[in-house]
């Protein structure tokens, strides 16, 4: 149990663990988040609400997707309530420094700039950018390319990785942006598009008619759940969570359900 | 202080190459068509029936009262949904003959509007048929007194055709996004592309104002 103070001492210590938290990035409360969620039969995790088919609003107004179903296994697996907090890419970090959030999953990718100011679990879930197209045309490998025609935005990560595989006869279709690259695909004007996986999602959710599916893939990133810096007891009980599901298939399960392509290695 | 360089983007030398040529065919094809197109309607305009009138005048009022960039994307991400695939090269050549067609109805109608009725009576008494009159006295000289606002016109549709880009055409516009989205020298290929524009503008006007009294109208 923790130790209960007054009130007024309790909204002091958290007044100076936030303040702690902006200036020296959360070294003040370290090692207690676990046993708090605990006490209070409640975990609060920061989920995406804009990147299908990690995190968004179904036509029920309920977030859902993968990460929100990733938060509510390790509500259940940890035996306490889950609140999802939407956040946004910008704020989603900030939300677990000042302590709003326990967890962050939120398509979160691990760099090492992020890696300073927050820790990281082990990889829950792929992220990827891909060849996307419909269940008509048969694309195996690289070389089942050529001679399609496939769309991309110019410059994005997804242009540089299909120039590395493509064969000589693919007509690469560069478009402005991800809308005009989805517009080509959607109306037909291309027969592939190679795109990011939540934004491909988006596209195959509000296409059913298409029959798109993953073809090929371009680049792995995976996503990673955030906790706050020294949080060790927390991210040692998320990992044991995530080691768990990745041998009882649950992680698999869920990347077939949303990503409609299997976990993979995950690092 | 920024450093330039420029060998980076002149390296790529032969995507600009295409880029212009891709833009020098595009703007060919559409002004022959659409001259041809707008001729067509100013005579539609003026001596057409009724309904042709209505039609033709619809049309004109349309294409000049919208976007070149919102036809163009009609035509390539719209005719699809009516069972019309174009490629986006197609679909470039469409959108601009569609509207240097507008553009240059109302500058020729113009030019047809302020022919001396004393010369067009003057041809029936010679007993040449409507269609003579037209192509042989009338259309001649309108087409001399408009040709510089014809050629800005074109021009203007030229440099136009850099929002093809957006649609895949691999035009000038499209190949110098590219070379700076590859190595990030964005100011030099804009630079670049700007000095090639200028030119193929200096020339194609030299060229018309060549070619236009020796092929349309007589000096």
């Amino acid at each position: 149990m923790t130790p209960r103070f007054s009130f007024t001492r309790r909204v002091l210590i958290h007044a100076c663990a936030l303040a702690a938290s902006a200036l020296f990035v959360a070294p003040a409360l370290a090692q207690n988040a676990l046993d708090e969620i605990i006490a209070k039969k409640l975990i609060t995790v920061a989920i995406p609400t804009d990147s299908a088919p990690y995190g968004y609003v179904g036509t029920d107004m309920q977030p859902q997707g993968l990460d929100i179903d990733m938060a509510n296994l390790i509500g259940a697996k940890l035996g306490v309530k889950v609140e999802l907090l939407p956040v946004t890419s910008a704020n989603r970090i900030p939300y677990l420094q000042t302590k709003k959030a326990d967890l962050v999953i939120s398509t979160l990718g691990k760099n090492p700039e992020r890696e300073k100011v927050i820790d990281f679990t082990n990889a829950y879930s792929p992220f990827f950018q891909a060849v996307f197209g419909p269940k008509s045309i048969a694309v195996k490998g690289p070389a089942d390319l050529a001679g399609k025609s496939v769309g991309v935005t110019r410059g994005a990560m997804e242009d540089q990785e299909l120039g590395k595989i493509q064969p000589a006869s693919t007509d690469v279709k560069r478009f402005e942006d991800n809308n005009a690259t989805i517009a080509a695909y959607v109306s037909g004007q291309v027969q592939l598009v190679a795109l990011g996986a939540s934004v491909a999602g988006n596209m195959t959710a509000k296409n059913p008619q298409l029959n798109t599916e993953f073809k090929l893939l371009l680049k792995d990133s995976p996503n990673f759940i955030g906790v706050a810096k020294g949080e060790d007891k927390l991210r040692g009980k998320v990992n044991d969570i995530i080691a768990d599901a990745k041998k009882s298939g649950e992680l698999n399960k869920m990347a077939m359900k949303w990503l409609g392509r299997p976990v993979g290695d995950l690092p | 202080m920024i450093s330039f360089d420029f060998g980076a983007v002149l390296a790529e030398w032969p995507l600009l190459l295409k880029g212009v040529g891709v833009t020098v065919a595009l703007t060919a094809v559409s002004a022959t068509v659409g001259v041809t197109l707008g001729v067509a309607c100013a005579w539609s305009r003026l001596y057409g029936a009724a309904w042709l009138r209505a039609i033709v005048g619809t049309y004109v009022e349309l294409i000049r009262n919208t976007p070149f960039i919102v036809q163009l994307f009609f035509v390539f991400f719209g005719l699809p949904g009516l069972g019309v695939k174009l490629s986006a090269e197609s679909a470039s050549v469409l959108a601009m003959v569609i509207n240097l067609g507008a553009y240059a109805c109302e500058i020729v109608r113009a030019g047809i509007a302020t022919t001396p009725r004393g010369q067009i009576e003057a041809a029936r008494s010679l007993a040449l048929t409507e269609m003579q009159v037209f192509t042989r006295v009338v259309l001649p000289p309108s087409l001399k007194r408009v040709w510089p606002a014809l050629v800005s016109q074109i021009i203007i549709v030229m440099l136009g055709s850099a929002v093809c880009g957006q649609i895949s055409t691999p035009e000038l516009s499209h190949a110098s996004s590219l070379i700076h989205s590859r190595n990030f020298r964005a100011f030099e290929a804009t630079l670049i592309a700007t000095l090639l524009y200028l030119l193929l503008a200096i020339a194609l006007r030299r060229l018309l104002n060549w070619a236009g009294p020796r092929l349309l109208f007589g000096r």
